[in-house]
């Protein structure tokens, strides 16, 4: 009984409270669906009103209505004009109302009319939910939003960035929130003290999105302060970048050269320790690309959970595969040409048809898709270098082989015999070494490394017949520049000729940048005919 | 006399046998089409679907009894993407084969190689893909976009909804990205934009390191003007190009793509979630909803036992060339080329999105111009369309062919009228 009178003394209150929500709520309720139901009618551009308008209300439903609707999982019900959001659920959609958030079900997109927005939309979209959810608990989100704002530069968002300010405490999030202020303040009427202020903040930043935001003020600024500040600004941050830039070409001329390297290394070794012209070498890695398909394929359909290992298991299979066919080939063609080497040429370059035409025929001649495992795909920034997971790992890839390679060649017994045949064929098989025998293994490792490369090549390009025509020039070009037979030269070549052909192709185009390249190959080999480090011994004679 | 009588009606009756058998035996004969499309290399996966509509075409042909009563037949030809080769398989389709017709082709070049053969051997050849223009043969019927159907009212829905003032013009390195980039230049010079304004880029066939060009076109973006990109990347180098824009975040949002050359099929085998909102401009699109393109649909996902296959903008070009071309035979009674590219001029047949389709003396068709973007199941969401425009292959943006047009009824039946001069052979076909 003692606690009912402090009870009995807070209950006006409690109820004045309580009826004064319930007018906000159902103020607020009297709004919400009328924004949301200006949603779906109109044009595009009677929707861009609709969006300025709900994102303006500060309703807590908006945010959710807003991502919906530029996802594209915006509906209306065509029996009852009701508006739901329909996220996708296996082959249904799991349905909640738009304006209560109450779940409604499941059901298809047969009964719903989608409300459709493009592109421009989108853009305004972002930048509404950015204003939006500015105070959302979620970190990552405030973070998303500082970014989409300072991208948009919208001087309406002021209002909320000062609030959001006031209330941040993670210093990074605060750091892009000061900036996207700066941006905002730059695009509005604010006084030149305070764009002064401004440009110095975003000139901090120095990334592409600065550089954008300078440049808008340089041009549309009219107090020549600050027009003379922002491009000012705008030149500092060119140069930062251009600087960056020089490592962003050095960065995917290594991803290039270590591609090529890939390509080459299984050419260096027959071409290098053998001698011999292997023009089916591009199919070779043709046919790695290939099972990479057909592994991702079995996996697909029994056991879908393996996704993410399917290259990791296709790596061994594509060298089986591929070595196992260079053996034969060895074995069965080029045995009998040895010494004869446009013969071996020519014998190679029919079998590359073949080759070619056997796939074809098996898996027809549209590309296949080899899907990417989730962890290379995606990038990450390292300054203002954007690396992507997939060329990184290739490039990781392509080292781990190369020593694979060199251990193999220095450490193993097969090794051993490879470097003798190589350097003294009659002697080393004076020593007991069964030269035919290390000769069709050298083969099929080449061939292996060929396949390995298959598999790497097939997540940055189409996997068609024709994948090895676009490889076998780039390889013959690495082998013969880096030196015949010698893998550091392969290396060193690959990289070199990947970050040349980078270099040029900003200013002489794809086109050009390749005949330059090829160029210069035939000039330098003119003084050099061994190539950068050529290897002393005599090829199979 | 009784013998004689009796000779006489054995007489009769033997050639009315004879010319019953006979005229029977010239009814069976059947039309052959040509069919000379791409199945291999970096154009098949655009150009096979092409093949398989035409078969199923000529299918659905057979089935009302052929044409002028007689039954067509097929004769497929694979050039491999292979430019002499298509000349070589058209000459060998012309005379060897004597196909009444071709349809085929797809890149500008494979065009312009096979067009000495087509002129040389008066066959006729039915062209179903968007190309640059500045080319009018008496012996070729345009059923694709010209400039003006194409990339023209693209560049305008940019300008006029998305606000673009930075261009960039990327393209494979062939006659068509080149023809058509010229154009573009000169279009938007002459809509106030700067040269610095404008960025030109060639790719070769299947390039397939987009690093380079896409940061190229990020920082091109990042000048604080809005950025589009005009696209037009022929081939299978468009999957690599799509993955890079994905892989480098460059967002529909921020800066736009439109592509010409990049339709269904050439999206079915990408993921385009990372695409949504890049868009594409055609004359047709899979999604347009109404009861002949739904039928059409149908008919062709039965014919090829895939509920999953796509329809495409030159898929509906080759369906109004066929139908156009049996109207013509029809209405020429016979086959023969010269008959038939004469009664080809003024005939009309329904397109797939709803309206007519005419073919005008300068051998073009009308179409409605319709810019899609890219939704996340491959299929395009239509954003913008126009009502039908004839083609005008002869681009009036350029000097060399803002005089000239091409009318091949008789009299004049010129392809490069100069109406300045008044004479024929204005600039070379």
């Amino acid at each position: 009984m003692l606690f009912l009178r402090p009870l009995a003394r807070l209950l006006p209150a409690l109820a004045s409270m309580l009826v004064s929500g319930l007018i906000a709520a159902t103020a607020f309720a009297a709004d919400l669906p009328a924004l949301v139901g200006s949603l779906t009618t109109g044009s595009f551009g009677d929707r861009e009103t609709a969006i300025g308008a709900l994102a303006a209300s500060g309703e807590q439903r908006a945010a959710p209505i807003l991502e919906a609707l530029g996802a594209g999982q915006l509906y209306v019900r065509k029996s009852d004009n009701l508006v739901l959001i329909g996220k996708p659920d296996g082959n249904q959609l799991a349905l909640t109302e738009a304006i209560s958030g109450k779940a409604a079900g499941s059901g298809s997109e047969a009964g719903l009319d989608r409300i459709r927005v493009n592109n421009r939309l989108r853009g305004i979209i972002e930048a509404a939910i950015g204003s939006l959810t500015l105070m959302s608990p979620d970190a990552r989100v405030r973070r998303g939003a500082a970014e989409a704002l300072f991208k948009r530069r919208d001087a309406s968002s002021l209002a909320a960035l000062d609030l959001a300010l006031a209330a941040e405490k993670d210093p990074r999030i605060k750091q892009s929130m000061s900036e996207a202020r700066a941006a905002s303040v730059l695009a509005s009427d604010a006084s030149s003290a305070q764009k002064l202020e401004a440009i110095a903040l975003v000139r901090e930043r120095a990334d592409r999105d600065s550089l954008g935001v300078l440049q808008a003020t340089a041009v549309a600024a009219t107090d020549p302060e600050v027009k003379a500040a922002a491009t000012a600004g705008a030149d500092a941050v060119r140069q930062t970048l251009a600087a960056w830039e020089v490592a962003q070409n050095v960065w995917y001329g290594i991803s290039l050269g270590s591609v090529l390297l890939l390509a080459a290394i299984g050419l260096a070794i027959t071409f290098g320790t053998m001698g011999v012209i292997n023009m089916a070498h591009g199919e070779m890695v043709m046919l790695g690309a290939y099972t990479t398909f057909v592994v991702q394929e079995v996996i697909r359909t029994s056991a879908p959970h393996l996704f993410d290992a399917s290259l990791l298991i296709a790596l061994p299979l594509a060298f089986a595969v591929a070595g196992g066919i260079g053996i034969l080939i060895e074995r069965g063609i080029i045995r009998f040409l040895y010494g004869r080497p446009l013969d071996t040429l020519l014998a190679t370059w029919g079998l590359s048809l073949v080759l070619q035409q056997a796939v074809r025929s098996i898996f027809g001649s549209s590309n296949r898709e080899v899907g990417a495992p989730s962890w290379m795909s995606g990038a990450f920034q390292v300054g203002q270098i954007n690396v992507t997971y997939g060329r990184l790992w290739i490039v990781v890839f392509s080292l781990m082989v190369f020593v694979a390679l060199i251990a193999l060649l220095r450490k193993t017994p097969l090794g051993l015999y490879m470097r003798a045949v190589t350097q003294n064929r009659p002697m080393a098989s004076a020593m007991g070494i069964r030269t035919p025998r290390v000769d069709a293994l050298t083969f099929g490792l080449g061939s292996g490394i060929a396949g390995l490369a298959g598999v790497a090549l097939s997540q940055i390009d189409n996997v068609s017949p024709n994948l090895g025509q676009g490889y076998i020039i780039d390889s013959f070009m690495v082998v013969v520049f880096g030196g015949v037979g010698n893998l550091f030269g392969t290396l060193i070549g690959a990289l070199t000729l990947g970050v040349v052909n980078k270099f040029l192709e900003p200013y002489a185009g794809a086109v050009l940048g390749k005949i330059l390249v090829l160029v210069f190959i035939i000039l330098f080999i003119q003084r050099r005919p061994r190539g950068l480090f050529a290897l002393k011994g005599r090829s199979v004679e | 006399m009784k013998f004689g009588s009796m000779m006489r009606t054995g007489l009769v009756a033997a050639g009315l046998l004879a010319g019953a058998a006979g005229s029977a035996f010239a009814q069976g004969a059947p039309i052959k089409v040509g069919i000379l499309h791409s199945l291999s290399g970096t154009m098949a996966i655009s150009e096979t679907t092409l093949k398989d509509v035409m078969l199923m075409l000529i299918e659905e042909q057979n089935k009302k009894g052929g044409v002028l009563g007689r039954k067509l037949e097929a004769v497929v030809v694979d050039p491999a993407s292979n430019w002499p080769l298509f000349a070589e398989k058209a000459r060998e389709l012309l005379q060897k084969d004597k196909v009444a017709a071709v349809f085929g082709c797809w890149t500008s070049v494979s065009r312009k190689s096979v067009l000495p053969v087509f002129e040389e051997l008066n066959g006729i050849l039915f062209y179903p893909v968007q190309y640059e223009g500045e080319e009018s043969s008496r012996n070729v019927f345009y059923t694709g976009a010209a400039p003006n159907q194409q990339a023209i009212p693209a560049v305008d829905y940019l300008m006029a909804n998305e606000k673009v003032q930075r261009w960039v013009l990327a393209g494979t390195d062939y006659v068509y990205p080149r023809t058509t980039n010229k154009i573009l230049e000169a279009y938007l010079k002459l809509k106030g934009v700067k040269q610095e304004d404008i960025l030109i880029n060639y790719t070769p066939f299947g390039h397939s390191d987009w690093q380079s060009i896409v940061a190229d076109i990020k920082k091109f973006g990042s000048a604080g003007k809005k950025t589009a990109v005009v696209s037009t990347i022929n081939g299978d180098a468009n999957v690599p190009f799509y993955k890079e824009l994905g892989n480098q975040g460059i967002k529909a949002k921020d800066i736009p793509v439109v592509a010409f050359s990049v339709g269904e099929e050439e999206l079915a085998g990408i993921d385009t979630k990372p695409l949504i909102g890049h868009l594409a401009a055609w004359n047709y699109f899979q999604s347009v909803k109404n009861p002949t393109n739904e039928a059409f649909i149908k008919t062709w996902q039965t014919f090829t036992k895939n509920p999953k296959r796509v329809t495409n903008d030159p898929m509906e070009a080759h369906v109004i060339g066929f139908a156009m071309w049996i109207e013509a035979v029809k209405k020429a009674g016979t086959t023969d080329p010269d008959a038939v590219i004469d009664a080809m001029i003024g005939i009309a047949v329904p397109n797939l999105t709803g309206g007519l389709s005419a073919m005008m003396p300068n051998h073009h068709i009308t179409k409605p111009v319709l810019i899609g973007e890219i939704q996340g199941n491959g299929q395009f969401d239509v954003v913008s369309s126009t009502a039908l425009v004839l083609g005008d292959e002869w681009s009036d943006y350029l000097p060399d062919s803002k005089d000239l047009i091409s009318d091949w009824r008789k009299p004049m039946s010129c392809g490069n009228f100069n109406v300045v001069t008044g004479k024929c052979g204005g600039k070379g076909k």
